[in-house]
């Protein structure tokens, strides 16, 4: 069964001020039973208060053989990393 | 009719459908059913809980949630005929849960105004649920109805072997802390109408209702189901989990 049926991503946000993250996939028939399957399976234990579904199909995928040019060039420059700030604790998620 | 016989025919409604669907648990046709259904399963056995509980509190003999639901025979079980119906196929289980859902969602819109606490307590949880079971149950009812040819004969099939126990549903309870089952009939109608239309279906009146579960009459399935649902607690009297 699950040859004709499609594949979807699903993203939960868990709180408020929060980013929807990646969770999973599940097969569906359609966005609303995604929807549904994706509340069903992924929010079991309080998770989240949104959910979004997205079909796998549409997601455009980096290409693990170019890995290397894509995300090594980034290796050595450290001053692009937040490290010579102090964030205060008031400031919560940045 | 008092309010612990009331109490107990909901409670027995709950417990009985709960274990129905959650006979599907590790038989769904796909995962994402495969825990769509126990979820529903454990919303209803949650809601029996509570109530089986608050039956054992009225009557005061002592007894618990557990000797309430493991220690009743079947003529003691007071379940409308609907919910003991076995799980067929898909078609007839997802409908089963739509009449069911259809119905208790208005019935514990009305009860959130009850001037009984517990009842009050139950209604604020179980409307949500309740509201869910209808949209998840009311898909699949829309989508096998209006599917391929083979859905839409199967969901056809469970309208007609169902239909007959619905009416049982609406039967009187002139109990001052519950709402009034005969006046959730509109709210029902509008409901399963609404979804039927999309799905291609027509709500039968049927000509022979049937009823007498809350009497303890029941279908012969009940006592299979029973004596499945009670047999660790029969064998290991006093048990504790």
């Amino acid at each position: 069964m699950s040859n004709e049926v499609p594949l979807w991503e699903v993203f939960i946000r868990p709180r408020n001020g929060l980013a929807h993250k990646h969770v999973g996939s599940l097969h569906a028939t359609d966005e609303v039973m995604a929807l549904h399957a994706a509340r069903d399976v992924y929010t079991r234990r309080g998770e989240g208060n949104s959910i979004w579904v997205v079909p796998s199909v549409a997601i455009t995928a980096s290409d693990p053989d170019q890995a290397a040019e894509n995300f090594e060039p980034t290796g050595d420059k450290i001053y692009r990393h937040p490290t010579f700030y102090k964030i205060p604790d008031e400031v919560g998620h940045m | 009719m008092g309010l612990t016989k009331a109490i107990l025919e909901l409670a027995d409604d709950h417990l009985v459908l709960g274990h129905r669907v959650s006979e599907w648990c590790g038989h769904a046709p796909m995962l994402e059913e495969d825990l769509a259904m126990p979820n529903m399963a454990l919303d209803l056995i949650g809601t029996a809980r509570t109530l089986y509980e608050y039956a054992a509190e009225l009557e005061g003999k002592g007894q618990s949630e557990d000797d309430m639901a493991y220690l009743r025979g079947e003529r003691e079980y007071r379940n409308c005929l609907l919910v003991e119906r076995p799980n067929g196929d898909f078609a007839h289980t997802m409908l089963r849960q739509l009449f069911f859902a259809a119905f208790m969602e208005p019935y514990w819109q009305a009860a959130l105004s009850s001037e009984d606490e517990v009842v009050r307590g139950v209604a604020g949880k179980a409307v949500k649920e309740m509201a869910y079971h209808i949209r998840h149950a009311g898909e699949w009812v829309i989508r096998l109805g209006d599917g391929t040819e083979e859905s839409a004969r199967r969901m056809q099939q469970a309208v007609v072997d169902l239909a007959i126990y619905t009416d049982e549903m609406f039967e009187g309870s002139d109990v001052s802390a519950l709402p009034d089952r005969a006046a959730i009939r509109p709210a029902w109608i509008a409901t399963v109408a609404h979804i039927f239309t999309e799905a291609g279906l027509e709500l039968p009146e049927p000509k022979f209702p049937q009823s007498g579960g809350r009497d303890g009459r029941h279908g012969e399935s009940l006592g299979h189901l029973l004596a499945e649902m009670q047999s660790v607690y029969r064998a290991h009297p006093g048990a504790s989990w």
